[in-house]
């Protein structure tokens, strides 16, 4: 039955971060459109901007805001709030409702909490009560003591009785500080970081399961008690590894009925302990052996499996979770797929489902990439197929990391089992490698502790690698090889052909994919809802209206660094004006986690990874009318100009910008000659062939310049250098150059403001959506840059400038739709950096924080509109307020990256401040990235020479508020000359009184300002010192310009009260 | 790898390969969804006959152990797969499918787009279907087909009841009579935690059972169609008999003979019941319960049987459990258990017995 409230909060999860991910935006739209579709009022809190539930619409009133407590208070009383749904933001959204709920807040304000209640958090989160609470049903857990010091670790392994033991940190997300300590060193060593993270200083100590089998199930719960297992999930990978790292398969494939009986039974035993009502995940740890199990651990929530499990079998968690919460019991909530059936049903799937981890090691080359309790991937690909072979290898080539197969792996026998036994990223090659070298399928999986079942599976790809390579080509050959995914690119290589000869030799066999449906019921009710996968089937189940035009838009795949949810958010604005348009929006994409791969956002969703093979596939299938490539971020711009050839002589059309173009702006030597041509400035920049050669260009243009290899993209390993030897270091160690990987050389504009352009343009008008200014200067990724919209220095004249240079560019490349603009400008000079002829990472941002929706409009650009027509014209967006976008970094958990700002992109996600007052606005983009900025205490200051004289006013205004001010020799010294009173600290190798280790791990810093020297390399002055401040989460400020705005913040916030304002309120 | 192929009365014929025992056979095509438990629906005596189509594609994954036998026969006639798995998991250290099949001389069929029979089955109702290994035979075969009857003219129950009658003895107060229409091991396992067994062929006379000194009486499932004219005579008359003399509990093919014992009729379903996911209410409660049945009540012919159906399946409105009003009769489906919560079954006919004691 249905609960009255007068109005509902939904609570999201906040910037993207590693172990929460797109997931949350997924299953909080799903909520709002939930709630909103049984006529309640909503409210919704997220600091994400680029999220689709911080979309206008998605609620009655939407806050972009921090995401902490006394905010999140403050919105409720403001609106009125008399229920909160919990559940749907992750960690961070049931972190904000305990502590609402401890505090007296909810009972002040008269709050029910939906869903999950605070008795069930506390009882799964907390250690000690998760076990009281299974031993009470009878329910096995791992022999285990919470402990809240090392001392207190040390008696808990006696009791244990032996090492290894596992190290859980309590109330952290994707379990950060945690560990596998195999002796008493590594013991105090992982406690001592634990019991930090931990948010109430506690840790787990717990007997191993390492090796044991890990399953999860997924599990519904009504308040009338009935209880469904939505699905469960096979971990390819044995326990030790997370089960965010963990390959895994859904359903369970190795376990019996008999076995499934036990642990379903126990999971409905667990969700009616906690009184669960909605949505829970439970995981299990399984002994191979005896047929023992373990609850490990319990998720009151919706969560990133059961966003992964609602992809798997159709079934919408969170969507039925949110009416639950308000008193639906499940036979009352229709099951969206079928149209026929209710929610109270157990899904039923007749694929094999596989997950694959996209981990951001290609990024971060120091950091050290084995896989343990701790999450490092920032994203995941989801792939569907009818063989185990087929989901594996389809799963692959959607993860973008360059390969399309279980590739070859350059190594030796030795290195090739340390893989197997302490697995990396690369485990699965090497267990393919190891096959091929013919350790046989009982040893590799014995290294590997893999069931054989996997093994044997890899092992059959590795045989029809040897066939296709030994054998004729025949149709049966030919359909083996495609029944087990194999890509046409990959038949290619093993039959010394080409990947366009393979398709055609294919097709002329008759050997073409089938789509069948994902339909929550394996067949056995008709089903309404298009969600498809391929495979090479007898029939095909597609069917579509002819009559209506149709446009396919390209997704972008797994969440990575650099390739963001951003990409997400546009390629659902682009499906809401095409079905505006009247005309079918059909989505390809692969990453379980999002939106656009919700079965109810577009017309036909096809689960697929994003090669030109399986996306011309798809478009063949639909016989469509456009495609679209601008949203799905470089995965879908790199895709154009193949399909365009591919394409050419029939009806589909590229639609937007010209691949031709999209080219122009993507090739240097072209695109520099367009630049010329339009008399734009760039910086001056050659490609070396050969270290002498690119020395020779590097002296000629005068150091610092910018290096980086000419064949990635995104940032990855672009570095700044100032001498000969030190890019002689960096052809060492970073880029091997030669004449098939030259590396590209630009002048590196020092001082210089930054500029991000985002505009829209349909052939005769060009208008900017958005300026941004970074506030870091040039240099610094513009993913990872402090930006604001709109510029806060640039000078009107400079402003007019830039319009006109970006116009120019705009016309020039014919841009239809999106385009964004990288620009410096130094000494009112405007210096064009790079031309992203496509939706940018900036686009969701400026969209909120100006109110006009830049995908959508670009979309009917694309379908023939002018800018006139949708009532925009030329022009350029002004605001009476100020956005401010701060990045949210990794690293915390990825030890072994330096926490400083350089050209290669290293945040996961952001976060948006918005108000009329700059400083606010900075305030609370600062805060809701995680900085947890003081208002009072001690500082720490050590700049390099360059920005002493430029550090004087923070530090002054620092001082005046009363801050303590602790700097190295050489900094302390040139504020006590420049009358600000500063305590000199040591470098702990110089031994020598406080050092600011020290004084950071007492807590006597509360903020540090630390510029590094000028320099490149993975290694620089002050790392250890970072990397403390990470640990202990003491904001830093690593330039100038940061620092600047932070401490301008601080005083803001001292002085007055924060309010907060519902996005509405912005654009009235 | 030898093919084979999987023919349908409608004239669709499936290329596949060959797996299992070597014989040509015929049966209704049903598919079942269940995603595990292949070993189990495989031996359970209620699919006797049938050509059974798995619509996930793996088969044979974690091996086959003795303990999973719901019976010591494989009953189906044959088996249609995407993918049937020749290297299980070891770690029940089962033997193959494969073997299995050709030990019980049941013929496979695998590289099949099960998919597309499921939906064939969904969209046009169950069909005759067979699997052949002569192509040349295939047009035969298909106007064989045609001309079989719908209704299996065969007394399944009979190929699978037990032919002489036996006894458990679990050291249980309650003694139970159990009718043996082709009872599952899972079934007799949960009757075993719970009551002494007396086991009888099902056609034993009512008296036969009462002498027996039973405190109720189950009828089991089983394969088939309960108005078969030779069940209609033995078990349908025998438990008309025993309604108003003792406690009785149907499951499965018993919860339609129980019906039609009392007066109710039964009827074909289009493509029947078969998987772990059949969604039952009862009250407020919703069960999640194992099926495999074509055949269900008719709700409206209970009327004046003094029956009421207080379970329905939320899906297609068909009847999935009875009580008799006045009665001590309780009847469901599906195969009661722990797992999804419906071991009440087994309770309520425990109280029914104890009350009459």
């Amino acid at each position: 039955m249905r609960k009255e409230f007068k109005k509902l909060m939904v609570i999201g999860s906040g910037p993207i971060v590693i172990g929460q991910a797109a997931e949350f935006d997924f299953s909080g739209s799903q909520a709002c459109k939930s709630l909103r579709e049984e006529g309640y009022k909503t409210v919704l809190v997220n600091s994400n901007p680029a999220t689709i539930q911080t979309d206008l619409d998605m609620a009655d009133a939407v806050y972009i805001e921090p995401m902490t407590a006394d905010i999140v208070a403050k919105i409720i009383e403001k609106e009125g709030v008399d229920g909160i749904m919990a559940g749907m933001g992750g960690q961070t959204a049931l972190n904000i409702c305990s502590e609402l709920a401890e505090n007296g807040t909810l009972d002040r304000l008269g709050v029910t909490l939906l869903g999950t209640q605070p008795e069930a958090i506390a009882k799964s989160e907390d250690r000690e009560l998760f076990k009281e609470t299974m031993e009470a049903i009878g329910e096995p857990v791992p022999l285990s003591r919470t402990c809240t010091s090392i001392e207190e670790a040390l008696e808990a392994v006696e009791y244990i009785g032996r090492y290894p033991v596992l190290v859980r940190p309590a109330y952290t997300l994707g379990g950060t500080g945690g560990g596998i300590a195999y002796n008493e060193e590594e013991l105090r060593d992982i406690c001592g970081r634990g019991l930090a993270y931990s948010r109430i200083h506690q840790v787990l100590i717990e007997e191993s399961v390492l090796g044991w089998k890990e399953y999860e199930y997924e599990v519904m719960r009504d308040h009338n008690d009935n209880c469904i297992i939505i699905c469960n999930m096979e971990n390819l990978d044995a326990m030790g590894i997370h089960t965010g790292e963990s390959i895994v398969c859904a359903p369970c494939l190795t376990l019996s009925a008999e076995d499934h009986q036990r642990l379903k039974t126990a999971s409905l035993k667990v969700i009616r302990a906690l009184e669960i009502e909605g949505g829970c995940n439970v995981q299990f740890a399984f002994n191979p052996e005896n047929g023992d199990y373990r609850l490990i651990e319990v998720n009151p929530r919706v969560s990133r499996s059961s966003a992964l499990a609602s992809k798997a079998t159709g079934y919408p968690i969170a969507r039925v979770s949110a009416k639950i919460a308000v008193g639906y019991n499940l036979d009352e909530i229709p099951n969206k797929v079928t149209g026929t059936t209710s929610a109270a049903f157990e899904p039923a799937i007749d694929y094999v489902v596989m997950k694959i981890p996209r981990w951001p090691f290609d990024k971060f080359r120091t950091v050290d990439r084995h896989l343990g309790t701790q999450m490092k991937s920032t994203g995941e690909t989801m792939a569907i197929g009818r063989s185990f072979e087929e989901a594996i290898l389809k799963g692959i080539r959607s993860l973008e990391i360059g390969v399309n197969h279980l590739d070859r792996m350059d190594a030796s026998d030795e290195e090739i089992e340390d893989e197997l036994i302490h697995a990396t990223d690369r485990r699965m090659f090497a267990i393919a490698e190891a096959l091929r070298r013919g350790w046989g399928v009982e040893k590799v999986s014995k290294l590997a502790q893999w069931d054989p079942f996997f093994t044997t599976k890899i092992d059959n790809i590795v045989k029809m690698e040897q066939r296709l390579a030994n054998e004729k080509m025949t149709p049966e050959l030919m359909k083996e090889a495609k029944d087990m995914g194999f890509a046409d690119a990959v038949i290619a290589k093993f039959t010394g052909s080409d990947e366009m000869s393979v398709r055609k030799t294919r097709k002329d066999m008759g050997i073409i994919p089938t789509y069948k449906m994902v339909d929550t019921c394996a067949g056995e009710y008709e089903a309404q809802t298009p969600y498809f996968y391929s495979t090479y089937g007898r029939t095909t189940e597609l069917k579509r209206d002819k009559s209506k035009k149709n446009v396919i838009i390209i997704g972008g795949g797994p969440i990575r660094i650099g390739q963001g949810i951003e990409f997400d958010y546009s390629c659902v604005h682009s499906v809401m004006a095409l079905q505006d348009e009247g005309i079918d929006a059909v989505i390809i994409n692969n990453n379980p986690e999002t939106v656009s791969t919700d079965f109810d956002i577009s017309d036909r969703l096809y689960f697929e990874p994003l090669t030109l093979e399986d996306v011309l596939n798809v478009i063949e299938a639909e016989d469509a009318d456009g495609v679209v490539c601008q949203y799905g971020g470089q995965t879908s711009v790199n895709l154009a100009l193949d399909l365009e050839k591919a394409l050419e002589g029939t009806k589909t059309k590229i639609l937007g910008t010209k691949p031709d173009d999209m080219d122009l702006a993507e090739d240097r030597r072209r695109f520099s000659k367009l630049m010329d041509d339009l008399n734009i400035e760039q910086p001056r920049s050659g490609t070396g062939y050969s270290f002498e050669e690119a020395k020779s260009i590097a002296e000629d243009i005068g150091y610092p310049v910018l290096v980086r290899p000419s064949y990635v993209l995104g940032g990855r390993a672009m570095e700044i250098v100032y001498s000969t030897d030190e890019l002689k270091t960096y052809v060492e160690t970073a880029v091997k150059v030669s004449r098939n990987h030259p590396i590209l050389i630009d002048k590196y504009l020092s001082q210089a403001i930054e500029l991000d352009v985002d505009l829209l343009c349909d052939g005769t008008d060009v208008f900017v959506g958005g300026i941004m200014e970074h506030v870091e200067y040039a240099g610094v990724h513009s993913g990872d840059a402090t930006m604001v919209l709109p510029p806060f220095t640039l000078t009107e004249s400079e402003l007019a400038e830039v319009l006109e240079v970006s116009r120019k560019v705009a016309l020039g490349l014919n841009i239809r739709g999106l385009m964004n603009l990288q620009l410096a400008v130094k000494n009112s000079k405007i210096y064009m950096i790079e031309a992203n002829p496509r939706s940018s990472r900036t686009v969701p941002f400026i969209s909120k924080a100006t109110g006009i929706p830049l995908a959508k409009i670009s979309t009917q650009i694309m379908l023939g509109k002018t800018l006139k027509e949708v009532g925009l014209g030329s022009g350029y967006k002004t605001l009476d307020h100020y956005a401010i976008k701060a990045s949210v970094f990794p690293f915390l958990k990825l030890v072994g990256v330096d926490s400083i700002l350089t050209p290669e992109m290293k945040s996961t996600g952001e976060v948006m401040g918005i108000d009329e007052n700059f400083d606010i606005a900075c305030y609370k983009a600062l805060v809701a990235a995680g900085n947890k900025l003081p208002t009072e205490g001690g500082v720490y200051i050590t700049v390099n020479d360059d920005d002493k004289e430029n550090i004087l006013p923070a530090a002054k205004s620092l001082y005046e508020m009363g801050f303590t001010i602790y700097a190295t020799k050489g900094t302390s010294t040139f504020l006590r000359n420049n009358d600000i009173p500063a305590t000199t600290v040591f470098k702990v190798n110089e031994n020598m009184g406080i050092d600011g280790l020290s004084l950071m791990r007492q807590g006597k810093i509360n903020l540090i300002i630390n510029t590094p020297s000028l320099k490149s390399g993975a290694v620089r002055d002050g790392a250890t010192m970072r990397r403390t401040a990470v640990e202990l989460e003491i904001p830093s400020m690593t330039t100038v310009q940061g620092a600047n705005i932070a401490v301008a913040a601080i005083k803001v916030a001292r002085d007055q009260k924060l309010g907060v304002r519902g996005m509405k309120e912005f654009h009235r | 790898m030898a093919t084979n192929y999987l023919v349908l009365e409608d004239g669709t014929v499936l290329e596949g390969v060959a797996f299992g025992y070597e014989k040509a056979v015929s049966g209704e095509v049903v598919f079942t969804t269940a995603m595990g438990g292949y070993q189990e629906n495989i031996t359970d005596p209620s699919n006797c006959g049938q050509i059974l189509v798995s619509t996930y594609p793996l088969m044979g994954d974690y091996g086959i152990t003795d303990s999973a036998n719901q019976s010591d026969n494989v009953w189906i006639a044959g088996l249609v797969v995407k993918e049937y798995c020749d290297e299980p998991s070891p770690m029940y250290n089962g033997r193959k499918i494969d073997d299995f099949l050709k030990e019980h001389k049941i013929p496979g069929i695998s590289g099949i787009d099960t998919r597309e029979i499921t939906l064939k089955t969904r969209d046009n109702g169950t069909m005759k279907g067979a699997i052949v290994y002569d192509k040349a035979n295939i047009d035969a075969v298909i106007e064989d087909l045609k001309k079989m009857p719908e209704y299996p003219v065969e007394n399944l129950v009979s190929k699978v009841s037990c032919k002489t009658a036996y006894s458990v003895d679990n050291g249980k107060d309650l003694t139970v009579g159990v009718i043996d229409c082709g009872l599952m091991n899972g079934i007799k396992k949960s009757l075993s935690e719970r009551y002494n067994l007396k086991v009888f062929p099902y056609d034993t006379a009512a008296q036969t059972i009462l002498d027996a000194g039973v405190d109720g009486v189950v009828v089991t499932n089983g394969p088939g169609n309960p108005a078969h004219p030779e069940i209609m005579d033995t078990v349908v008359k025998t438990v008309k008999e025993l309604s108003s003399k003792t406690a009785i509990v149907g499951l499965g093919l018993g919860n339609q003979i129980v019906a039609l014992a009392l007066g109710g009729k039964t009827s074909k379903l289009k493509y029947g019941h078969r998987g772990t996911s059949q969604p039952v209410r009862c009250g407020t409660r919703i069960y999640i319960t194992t099926q495999n049945h074509g055949y269900a009540i008719d709700e409206a012919s209970l009327e004046g049987t003094g029956l009421v159906a207080d379970q329905i399946n939320i899906n297609d409105k068909s009847v999935e459990g009875t009580r008799h009003k006045d009665l001590p009769i309780i009847t469901c489906q599906y195969v009661p258990g722990e797992s999804s919560d419906t071991a009440f079954v087994y309770e309520d006919f425990t109280k029914m017995m104890e009350a009459r004691k």
